[in-house]
């Protein structure tokens, strides 16, 4: 990517949804979107993918289902079965009800754990990473949008931001 | 363009005229300011108690289980009651965040983030009293499945105790990653907020970095909404769990298949009493009055209704089943005549009357709303599930199938001891997170304010539900100046304006009452030549007040010499401060000693 961006400010939510339309709607290519909050809908005018971490959710539920059944399986049924309370342990199936719980647990404690740590990983979050939003409002009561400004003439980009509302533009080189 | 409509009969779940940066700043103001002495207070006692606990579970370990009550008949009493009222407590946190999310409901979003760290602070008090009834705690991780030096001997999976194990370090762990996940914005806020470079750097740590980005946004949502759809199945799997500690056994009382079902309502029951007692405090103490409103606790006190309510059919259906079994066994189970008249029947009691006849009250709407009479309820529940939990417990063993081994348990100081230190640790935990956490989730509280925030309806209300707040539908027709949202309207906008001019005029003629003598005005004059002149025609003024110990009347004085920003302020080197102490009274030494420069120079740079 190249240097030039410009970052345009706005404080309203319904405002930085409607500028953002006009502005992708003008062909200019906006690189990110900074928001103290969830505006909803944001996205979809961004034309963002969806996200898939829902998916994965579900496979790392799938994981530790399996891990569950195997561990108990293993652990209950092959190394050292017993017969407890005059019901023997030698058959997984015959034995599962009450391995129900765990396996529920599990799943939960896989699908939570992975889904949010690929969450961290993605978004690029962990501790001592250092926060990149440009302006410290934007966490606060602005929204701050990065526009490619390289191949524009900069003045009209500006002129253009400003139409839409934008309240603080800044050229960043 | 979203619609913010929401029908105006409901209630605003925030009161007064806010603006997004009113709730940052609000509900940052506790974090940033300093403790009061009631803060204090409350905490050394809680720090006494924890400490006295302390003691008691040390004595318990160093010496042995011996010194608790417990006997031959009784070998489970206070240390279970215990348990399980504390993971009781902890489950209206996960409810609130989760099942109220799956059900959209916008009043969560004020209570969720001090319900789940009570959740999480509940829980560790639970998880200490199996740990120190193992007698010898630091074998504690035997109750993991994990090879061992004694062959091949495993943990028994058949065992409700173990399924206990598994379920409540899931629960524990899923709630703290979902409680952390939705702090992270909030932590960026203070981060961003705050002046003083300690805690930029610790809310720079606690929040990984948050930026706020819009993919980050879309999948901090998604993940919320599925950590909500696998939270709410396992909240109900807990304490369906912990009921099976005595619901699989053979104990007359014990022996009883409505326990899961009923154990999850007790729960959520105990729980939103907690929260009411922690939150009509904090929102007093922390000035939150306008997020957590009365709506909050009516709609808490229906839950507590609800929930209250199938806890009470409950317990008719168990003395009901008790009597109509016939079973002499069933005489003296917890919910039974034998029970009500027996030797403890001030138990039986306290029961009945804590959970099932003062919560009635509730239904009457005007007692709903009134904030002591709910606080003075959920203190009854509080108590009264403490005695739900003893009764099954002790009720139940004391009266058992034996009628020689009938016994009746009696705690000694360090079964007391260990509770108080238990509830002296939940509030040390407590009080410390209402000073450091963003105590309400400000950025989803933000994403309400236009639909549910008072001043947004009242809008709505005087301009028609199709009024949508000052945005042109093409903005780039009619100019720039109709799209810029200001809270107030056109006119006091324009009015604002004036009033700066008319400010400035009064600076320039206040500055005389200021600079008495032609020598101070040389020597503001010379300083300005130093740091720099402010001209309002084409700079914007800083606020001043977020350096260290400027209130607005320093603001005040300093904007008559003519500083107006942080860049004048970063310029200034001791000769300046100098001149600041000849010419204002109160200045003090305070520019030195919190070194306005470097502080101005960072608030610059942000």
């Amino acid at each position: 990517m190249s240097g030039k961006v410009l970052h345009a400010l706005y404080t309203d939510d319904d405002l930085l949804m409607q500028a953002v339309k006009e502005t992708r709607k003008a062909n200019y290519h906006i690189n990110e979107v900074f928001t103290p909050f969830p505006v909803h809908g944001l996205d979809k005018a961004l034309g963002l993918a969806p996200t898939r971490l829902a998916i994965t959710a579900f496979l790392y539920g799938i994981t530790g289902l399996t891990v569950a059944t195997l561990m108990m399986n293993f652990i209950m049924i092959e190394d050292w079965p017993q017969d407890i309370g005059g019901k023997p342990s030698f058959s997984f199936i015959q034995n599962m009800p009450a391995f129900v719980p765990i396996m529920f647990e599990l799943t939960v404690f896989f699908a939570a754990h992975l889904m949010v740590i690929t969450f961290y990983m993605r978004s690029k979050i962990w501790p001592f990473k250092k926060a990149e939003n440009p302006d410290v409002r934007t966490t606060d009561d602005h929204f701050l949008v990065e526009i490619d400004a390289a191949n524009h003439d900069v003045d009209r980009l500006t002129k253009f931001l400003y139409d839409t509302g934008a309240s603080e533009i800044k050229l960043i080189e | 363009m979203s619609s913010h409509y929401e029908a105006p009969i409901r209630e605003p779940l925030v009161i007064g005229d806010k603006s997004y940066h009113d709730i940052s700043v609000e509900i940052a103001a506790p974090v940033l300011g300093k403790a009061n002495k009631s803060w204090w207070i409350v905490f050394s006692i809680a720090l006494v108690a924890f400490l006295w606990g302390i003691g008691c579970i040390v004595y318990t370990v160093s010496t042995g289980i011996g010194v608790w009550g417990l006997n031959k008949t009784i070998g489970w009493a206070w240390d279970i009651t215990n348990f399980v009222w504390w993971v009781g407590i902890g489950h209206a946190g996960t409810l609130i965040s989760a099942v109220l999310l799956l059900f959209r409901q916008k009043w969560r979003m004020a209570v969720n983030r001090s319900a789940e760290a009570m959740t999480i602070f509940a829980v560790f008090q639970a998880g200490l009293f199996p740990i120190i009834h193992m007698g010898r705690p630091w074998l504690a991780y035997w109750v993991l499945p994990i090879p061992n030096q004694f062959g091949s001997l495993w943990v028994n999976f058949n065992s409700p105790l173990l399924w206990d194990v598994f379920a409540i370090s899931t629960y524990l762990s899923v709630s703290l990653v979902f409680w952390w996940t939705g702090l992270l914005p909030d932590f960026a806020m203070i981060r961003d907020r705050t002046t003083s470079p300690f805690q930029k750097k610790m809310y720079g740590i606690l929040s990984f970095g948050w930026s706020g980005r819009v993919k980050d946004w879309q999948r901090f949502e998604e993940v919320s909404l599925v950590l909500a759809g696998l939270a709410t199945p396992l909240v109900l799997s807990v304490h369906t769990i912990v009921s099976f500690d005595f619901a699989t056994s053979v104990v007359p009382g014990w022996h009883s298949t409505i326990f899961p079902p009923y154990f999850v309502a007790g729960a959520i029951f105990s729980g939103f009493a907690m929260v009411q007692t922690l939150l009509i405090i904090m929102r007093k103490v922390s000035n939150l009055e306008d997020y957590i409103t009365v709506l909050h606790i009516e709609y808490m006190n229906k839950v507590i209704l609800l929930t209250g309510g199938i806890v009470s059919v409950a317990y008719i259906t168990e003395y009901f089943i008790g009597w109509y079994s016939g079973s002499s066994y069933e005489n003296y189970t917890y919910l039974s005549f034998g029970a009500a008249t027996g030797p403890y029947w001030w138990a039986f009691w306290a029961l009945i009357t804590c959970n099932f006849i003062v919560p009635l009250t509730l239904w009457v709407k005007s007692l709903r709303r009134n904030i002591m009479w709910t606080f003075f309820v959920a203190l009854v529940i509080n108590i009264g599930m403490w005695f739900e939990r003893f009764d099954i417990i002790v009720l139940d063993l004391s009266h058992g199938r034996t009628p020689s081994s009938w016994a009746m348990f009696s705690p000694t100081f360090v079964d007391i001891g260990v509770f108080i230190g238990t509830i002296g640790f939940f509030f040390v935990l407590f009080l410390l997170y209402a000073r450091t956490f963003p105590v309400i989730a400000q950025a989803e509280v933000k994403t309400i304010l236009k639909s549910s925030g008072e001043f947004y309806k009242r809008m709505r209300a005087e301009n028609g539900d199709g009024h949508v707040d000052h945005v042109e539908q093409y903005p780039a027709s009619a100019g720039p100046s109709t799209n810029v949202k200001h809270k107030k309207g056109e006119e006091d906008f324009n009015s604002l304006d004036t009033d700066v001019e008319k400010d400035d005029q009064e600076i320039r003629s206040n500055t005389e009452g200021l600079l008495d003598s032609q020598l101070k005005k040389d020597q503001v004059e010379a300083m300005l030549a130093r740091i720099g002149t402010f001209d309002p025609a084409v700079q914007a003024q800083d606020n001043l007040q977020k350096i260290t110990d400027v209130g607005p009347l320093m603001e005040q004085n300093l904007h008559q010499l003519g500083v107006y920003t942080y860049n004048q302020i970063s310029n200034m080197s001791l000769q300046d401060y100098e001149v600041l102490n000849t010419i204002i009274d109160s200045f003090g030494d305070r520019a030195r000693r919190d070194d306005w420069a470097t502080q101005a120079a960072n608030l610059k740079n942000n």
